[in-house]
């Protein structure tokens, strides 16, 4: 890990109407991390990466990433950009297969028009070649070969999670989004999980940034933690200066002092 | 078909046992191969000469079927065993070979074997413990690795194994980081290897003198058994043995270089390593290996093997698996299906057999062939099948009929690894499901005065690893092999295996009671998953069950039956009762067995966990490990014998990522009525 900086954000507020999700928050991301977001329900957490993702634009504050700045990203800017994610409802195309919903996350990869793609003929098919091959790169990485030809809608939650995990992948992200990468996963599920991320990480050398509500899971991937509660920030740093901060263990953690 | 054995067996020595390799007797039967091709290694050379363009092994990688001729492979083995040379591994040596079913691993037990060295395949799913126990005791110099779990598992236990010199793995992954200098790369191995050998022409020299310097009685594979009872033993193959029984059986079966299976048995199994590895180096055909165990059944229907072998388990797990399917098809699918099910129960059973059939009923089973059974076997990746095997276990009538009807060529045979591994074999044409068939070519069987089935055959093994006084144990002094089973032979000439000798106990009235009997009545449902009946010494028979996760709570969900856990499941009142009818059906069949119905049930519970090889409950090839359970549930058995209607009982389980934990239940007994039969006891 470097001290370089991907992502920064400054000063962001944003506002539905008169609700504010997201009130004057700055942190940044730096490269190579693993960088949790946290805090209690309705805290923000979600927002923020659909603020960095340019799903919404916020009011006020700016955006560094990769050196530009700009107020508003746009989701095919960011995603142009290398910035992937995954939802927290697991947003998969239900009856395509594995491999071609991790397909779909090729789609900036490929160039050829959709003329000599429907042809499927020379180029294009050399392109898709090219691009099966790093997909299956992933199906290997992730371990699915057994569910590589079957609808995703059928498949438990768990490895519907994988499966939106290596479309994002198949993007080669910069920065890697995950939202409740572990939702309702069983123990073993957790474990698998928490071994990949770490592994994109290490091998792919890809920066992610996470949304997580397993305390034991954010605090041992996690080289820093970000911490909301009602939209703004109230700590920030390692995971043990993160645990030991009393307001976090006042807001999220629950626990008296 | 069968024949005896005219010429005498060499006898083992029994003070050979300590040392293997030291040459025993030569074989000089008349089936033995000839001098040029008595080894795997002469094998794959031969092999490569003479059908070098054919596909010789084939594996999926990023989803694409990778193929290698026997050229290509006969050349990748030649430049792994060069490697392994330089490695310092000597004829007489042995090296482990840990994973699932991959040509490099392949590759790596002929490697050793060109060199004179011994392969010693190991189960891919053995714990830590289980494979430190083989490694020690089989004095493994280097061990193969498929990936970061073996590796893992070998590092863990390094400190015990003296002889550890070198941890060779294929998958990369995870692996790369690691520091510990005894680690690897086999494909770097391999590309040295072949760098070498191109470069000196004296190594390549060398390396065709060795293959040439192979000898018939030089030990070929140490296959450890399961170990039904206690620790597993090595048990010592002859390479021209093993390449003699194999040559047999190819003729039997009619076995070609067109036939083609998938290699997905455990590497470690004898089944392996004979209807596999052995079959396709003597036929010559292609051996295709599953990208991973979970994709087995994929693999199967696009590969189609003509050659087949399944455990009974497997073929009951997917018929209940294909018996749900249908229940939640449409209506006309569902009618379709059991209408020409009746039809093939009918008549597919005969056509196969080549018996007289009705015209009615030959083009009733052509259309059913259209409409069900040829897609369905296309689904279960049986349409190409020309034979098919089960053993090791006991199958049920109808699973077995249910198979054949549909015309599925499904027969059995009886073996063990000390056999290498036929005993007895079904002819084409003579099939039954409650015998295993006539003796195997060149196979001479005897039954003992006490019951016991002995035997002599081509593939015999020559001892105990290191086991002298086992090895003595197992050989009668004129040199025949005591399986152990107790069997009778038909009147039709086929043999009956009823029980392990050694398990078939008394009553206290003096009623035989053959514990694996009544348990394969019993998991002949498709509810009941594992079986464990006791009654030797005892008053009368009693069972503990597990039932099958899969068709019960198929079943509780039909019935609006909710449970969080196989736990709560197994002590559900409403399966209680529903295995309780699956128990009297079997009562009633033993009461109508003149010998065996005194051993009617009386009372049973279904276990609160599932029966697991993890916590050595069942052995790796998911046999019930009867005298531990009895031990480790005690306080069930004395439950089921002191009339309680529940018992408790406590114990220690080990998770899949190997810690442990206690899990305790109050498990509930419930009583049985037995039925009057033949015999005047009824209760």
């Amino acid at each position: 890990m470097s001290a370089e900086v991907l992502l920064s954000v400054e000063n962001v507020s944003l506002r539905f109407g008169g609700v504010k999700a997201i009130t004057d928050v700055s942190f940044d991301i730096r490269k190579g991390e693993i960088r949790a977001i946290i805090g209690p329900n309705g805290a923000g957490k979600t927002s923020m990466l659909n603020v960095i993702n340019g799903f919404y634009h916020p009011q006020d504050g700016r955006i560094t990433f990769r050196g530009e700045t700009r107020a508003q990203m746009r989701p095919y800017v960011a995603a142009s950009q290398g910035i992937a994610r995954t939802f927290q409802n697991v947003a998969l195309f239900k009856g395509m297969t594995t491999l071609d919903n991790i397909l779909t996350g090729r789609t900036l990869k490929m160039h050829k028009s959709f003329f000599w793609q429907l042809l499927r003929h020379g180029p294009a098919l050399r392109e898709e070649i090219e691009n099966r091959k790093f997909c299956e790169g992933i199906i290997d990485f992730l371990e699915i070969e057994h569910i590589r030809k079957a609808p995703v809608g059928k498949l438990p939650y768990g490895l519907q999670k994988r499966v939106e995990l290596g479309r994002a992948l198949a993007m080669e992200p910069t920065l890697l989004l995950l939202d409740e990468p572990m939702a309702g996963m069983n123990l073993e599920e957790k474990a698998d999980m928490s071994r990949f991320i770490i592994e994109v990480n290490r091998h792919f050398g890809t920066t992610i940034a996470l949304i997580e509500h397993d305390m034991g899971v954010v605090m041992d991937l996690s080289d820093r933690v970000v911490v909301l509660e009602y939209g703004r920030k109230i700590a920030d740093g390692t995971p043990d200066v993160v645990k030991a901060d009393p307001r976090v263990i006042d807001a999220y953690l629950g626990v008296a002092h | 078909m069968v024949r005896k054995m005219q010429a005498k067996r060499p006898q083992v020595n029994a003070a050979h046992g300590e040392n293997v390799l030291q040459p025993a007797a030569r074989n000089t039967d008349g089936i033995a191969p000839p001098r040029d091709l008595d080894t795997f290694p002469k094998l794959l050379r031969r092999n490569a000469m003479t059908r070098g363009a054919l596909a010789a092994f084939r594996y999926k990688q990023l989803g694409v079927w990778q193929t290698w001729s026997w050229a290509q492979a006969y050349d990748n083995v030649r430049a792994l065993a060069q490697g392994l040379y330089t490695l310092g591994l000597n004829k007489g040596e042995t090296i482990a070979i840990a994973g699932g079913n991959r040509p490099k691993l392949y590759w790596a037990m002929t490697a050793a074997q060109m060199l004179g060295a011994v392969p010693v395949p190991v189960y891919a799913d053995a714990v830590a413990d289980e494979l430190a126990y083989v490694l020690e005791n089989a004095h493994v110099k280097i061990v193969v690795a498929q990936d970061q779990e073996q590796v893992d598992k070998v590092l863990s236990v390094a400190a015990q194994l003296p002889h550890l010199t070198r941890v060779l793995y294929d998958e990369t992954r995870g692996v790369s980081d690691y520091d510990d200098t005894r680690l690897v790369n086999l494909e770097t191995l391999i590309e040295a290897g072949r760098a070498a050998l191109a470069g000196d022409a004296r190594l390549a020299a060398a390396m065709d003198a060795r293959i040439d310097a192979g000898r018939a009685d030089d030990a070929s594979v140490i296959l450890y058994t399961s170990g039904t009872t206690g620790r597993s033993k090595g048990v010592v193959m002859l390479a021209g043995r093993c390449v003699a029984a194999a040559t047999g059986t190819v003729a039997f079966d009619g076995i070609t270089e067109r036939d083609e299976v998938l290699a997905y048995l455990p590497l470690a199994w004898v089944g392996d390593h004979y209807l596999n590895y052995a079959h396709a180096f003597v036929a010559g055909f292609c051996m295709s290996c599953p990208e991973s165990a979970e994709t087995t059944q994929q693999d199967l229907r696009e590969i189609g093997p003509s050659f087949y072998f399944a455990p009974p388990r497997v073929f009951e797990a997917l018929l209940t698996r294909m018996m749900i399917r249908m229940e939640d098809a449409g209506t006309l699918k569902r009618r379709m299906f059991h209408y020409f099910l009746g039809i093939a129960k009918k008549y597919g059973a005969d056509i196969l057999d080549r018996k007289p059939v009705p015209l009615s009923g030959r083009i009733a089973y052509a259309f059913g062939n259209i409409l069900v059974y040829g897609p369905l076997k296309n689904v279960l990746g049986f349409s190409r099948v020309r034979v098919a095997y089960t053993a090791g276990e006991a199958i049920g009538a109808e699973l077995f009929s249910f198979y054949r009807a549909l015309g599925l060529n499904l027969k059995q045979f009886y073996g063990q690894t000390e056999a290498f591994v036929y005993i007895t074999v079904q002819n084409n044409g003579a099939i039954r499901s409650d015998a295993v068939g006539p003796a195997a070519p060149g196979v001479d069987i005897r039954i003992a005065p006490d019951g016991e089935v002995q035997f002599k055959s081509p593939g015999m093994f020559a001892s105990y690893f290191g086991d002298a006084a086992k090895t003595a144990e197992t050989m009668t002094p004129d040199g025949y092999i005591k399986t152990g089973d107790a069997g009778f032979f038909e009147p039709g000439g086929q043999l009956k295996i009823i029980d392990r000798a050694r398990d078939v106990g008394k009553l206290h009235d003096g009623a035989l009671f053959a514990p694996k009997y009544v348990e394969n009545k019993l998991k002949f449902f498709p509810n009941i998953k594992e079986a464990v009946a006791f009654g030797d010494g005892r008053g009368f028979a009693t069972v503990m069950l597990n039932i099958d996760l899969e068709s019960v709570g198929n079943w509780a969900e039909r019935n609006t039956v909710s449970y969080g856990s196989y736990q709560e499941l197994a002590g559900n009142a409403q399966v209680y009762d529903m295995i309780e009818k699956h128990v009297d059906a079997v009562n009633r069949i033993l009461a109508s067995e003149p010998a065996m119905a005194a051993s009617q049930i009386r009372r049973f519970l279904i276990l609160h966990k599932e029966l697991d090889p993890d916590d050595g409950e069942l052995t790796r090839t998911l046999k019930v490990r009867r005298g531990f359970i009895a031990e480790r549930y005690g306080a069930l058995v004395d439950g089921l014998y002191n009339g309680a209607d529940a018992a408790d009982i406590s114990t220690e389980v080990t998770f899949e990522d190997g810690r442990k934990g206690i899990i305790s239940a109050r498990v509930k007994i419930r009583d049985m009525a037995t039925h009057a039969g033949s015999a005047e006891r009824a209760a």
